[in-house]
């Protein structure tokens, strides 16, 4: 390809830094506010001196934050480890086992993904109600054991599994337990990953139920705990509310840059072998 | 395990015989043992919180119901069409309609501006790629308390800008029109780490012989965007698109966080809808009604995805 002249690169700087800028800026503003006294963000000064970490200190000590993003991890590690367990169990079965209906319960399993969880909330509420969930780490976790989506995503993975592995292990007398442990997990492994990756950011994400089904800050995960903030006593303490937004975005973004990197390192090693 | 040594009961023929060794010994035999232990819990869970409620939905959608769900008359149709001739239900609709399809256009058209710039070989160019996936680490609630400040009135970022340029100053979050442009900015914003990952993925798998023989042809870098690319993408897109679709019509988080369904109704979204009539008025019957109508837009949906995935697996 010809190389590019000097200008025309420039160019291309300044329109990659304006789009970076239109992604960052919600992001650095939140954090500018963050460091500011709300007094300062009040009068509609944005460019403050007294920059400070005082509203971290305030949303640490005055508020449940924290406590908001250990119930948030405790319930979406739960969650992620349940769903890669039963997903991959469920899609063992549809790919490695042979019974009569299998085709046709696969079908009935596949058409709940046209089902929306939020169309369904009202028989949902009472069923944890009278199984006495509510406002628990439970009522977030068992609705959420397995998912459609994640047994379909592993079904096509195990499909790649080689046919002549399972004949080697029906050979050697692999029962289909050994099998799935051995061969079918590890070998789908980059799928696994990514059905992990998903279920935890999926269940993190997760706003309207966990908001139906908690009431303390016991068991409020962190998008419940935002809300109560935001919506409560502290509305209007911009600085502090900003810093909570912060304190909460930082580690999934940290986990997000961390796993693209890990994510690219599991590829290349899969394609070399 | 002990039932893998029973006896099969029919007498096995000498070819089922052959054909059962040849794949190993002790196959298939007890394949409905484990197909219970592998696959029950997720059946279990499927059926309890999936299949029954949507089940009892549609039969709650019947009936009229008391403060705490039960159903108490058979009404039959007549919440659905009470629901059908309601304006305000009819106004939410459409919001709904306006908000998915700005959602979705805009999200698709900055993803792909997105992805198209960070294909080319620059040095640096991985810190942009990083930069643009970020939003894919936010969460919903995160999203609405930046976007909030930033649409807030007097202290926000935007009513500054203007004060500054000595601008109208705009009342983004209490007008019901720049309501209804907020929300849509502030999801395009959440959506566009995802969509871009998804699509900058699809545009480096175009193989570059397709560029360089559009070059030697003459081709413009704008022709070959649009017969070059789009055309290799379009699975992609379509995908994509149906994703975004479908999460533009359960939006709720954002909806409640920054405008609560309002001004006057105007963001007030189907799920949110079906939140209010059913958590906060008490009228279970009407909001199954509304949960039965979402679901069959969203089925309606899904269902063009499979068919449309289902083509490209095959091709």
């Amino acid at each position: 390809m010809m190389s590019l002249t000097k200008t025309h690169k420039s160019l291309r700087y300044l329109g990659l830094g304006l789009l970076a800028l239109l992604i960052l800026g919600p992001f650095i503003l939140g954090f500018w506010t963050s460091l500011m006294p709300t007094a300062d963000i009040a009068k509609g000064i944005l460019i403050s001196s007294h920059l400070s970490l005082a509203n971290y200190v305030d949303a640490v000590q005055q508020t449940a934050i924290l406590r908001y993003l250990v119930n948030s991890l405790v319930i979406s590690t739960l969650t992620m480890l349940a769903q890669v367990f039963f997903c991959s169990l469920g899609a063992y079965t549809f790919v490695f086992l042979k019974f009569k209906g299998r085709d046709f319960l696969f079908y009935v399993i596949l058409a709940t993904m046209m089902l929306p969880f939020e169309a369904e909330v009202i028989p949902n509420f009472a069923t944890v109600r009278f199984l006495n969930l509510l406002n628990h780490y439970a009522v977030m976790v068992i609705p959420f054991l397995t998912s459609t989506f994640g047994i379909f995503m592993l079904r096509q993975a195990f499909r790649q599994i080689p046919g002549e592995l399972k004949e080697a292990a029906d050979i050697e007398g692999l029962n289909h337990w050994q099998f799935y442990w051995r061969v079918a997990l590890p070998y789908a492994r980059i799928s696994i990953f990514t059905l992990a990756a998903y279920s935890f950011l999926e269940s993190w994400n997760q706003y309207l139920w966990p908001m139906l089904t908690t009431f303390s800050d016991k068991f409020r995960p962190v998008q419940d705990g935002l809300r109560q903030l935001q919506s409560q006593e502290t509305f209007n303490n911009w600085g502090m509310i900003q810093a909570s937004a912060v304190i909460v975005v930082i580690p999934t973004l940290l986990v997000l840059f961390v796993g693209q990197h890990y994510f690219k390192n599991g590829l290349n090693e899969g394609a070399t072998k | 395990m002990e039932a893998g040594h029973s006896v099969p009961k029919s007498q096995p023929t000498v070819k089922s015989f052959v054909k059962t060794a040849a794949k190993g010994f002790n196959v298939h035999v007890n394949d409905k043992y484990y197909a219970a232990a592998f696959l029950g819990p997720s059946l279990l869970i499927l059926g309890v919180f999936v299949f029954y409620p949507m089940v009892r939905t549609l039969y709650l959608s019947l009936f009229l119901t008391n403060n705490v769900g039960r159903p108490t008359v058979f009404v039959g149709l007549k919440n659905y069409v009470s629901l059908l001739t309601s304006a305000a239900y009819r106004a939410s609709l459409t919001a709904t309609g306006f908000y998915v399809v700005g959602v979705v256009v805009l999200t698709l058209a900055l993803g792909i501006l997105l992805a198209q710039a960070t294909v080319q070989k620059l040095a640096g160019i991985q810190w942009f790629r990083t930069i643009f996936s970020a939003t894919m680490g936010v969460s919903v609630s995160v999203a609405a308390i930046f976007w909030l400040f930033i649409f807030s009135p007097s202290v926000g970022l935007l009513d500054q800008i203007a004060a500054f340029f000595h601008l109208p100053v705009i009342n983004w979050l209490t007008d019901p029109g720049w309501a209804m442009v907020a929300i849509i900015v502030s999801t395009v914003w959440m959506n566009l780490g995802f969509t871009f990952l998804i699509l900058f993925g699809a545009l480096q798998m175009v193989p570059p012989t397709l560029y360089e023989a559009a070059d030697i042809e003459g081709a413009s870098k704008g022709y070959q965007f649009w017969h070059v690319t789009l055309p290799m993408i379009s699975p992609t897109l379509f995908f994509t698109a149906t994703v975004t679709l479908i999460g533009a019509f359960k939006s709720f988080g954002l909806i409640d966080l920054m405008t609560a369904g309002g001004p006057n109704n105007a963001t007030n979204l189907m799920v949110y809808q079906v939140y209010k009539d059913a958590f906060l008025t008490g009228n279970y019957g009407m909001a199954s009604a509304e949960s039965i109508i979402l679901a069959l837009v969203i089925a309606l949906f899904t269902l063009l995805q499979f068919k449309f995935l289902e083509k490209r697996v095959t091709y």
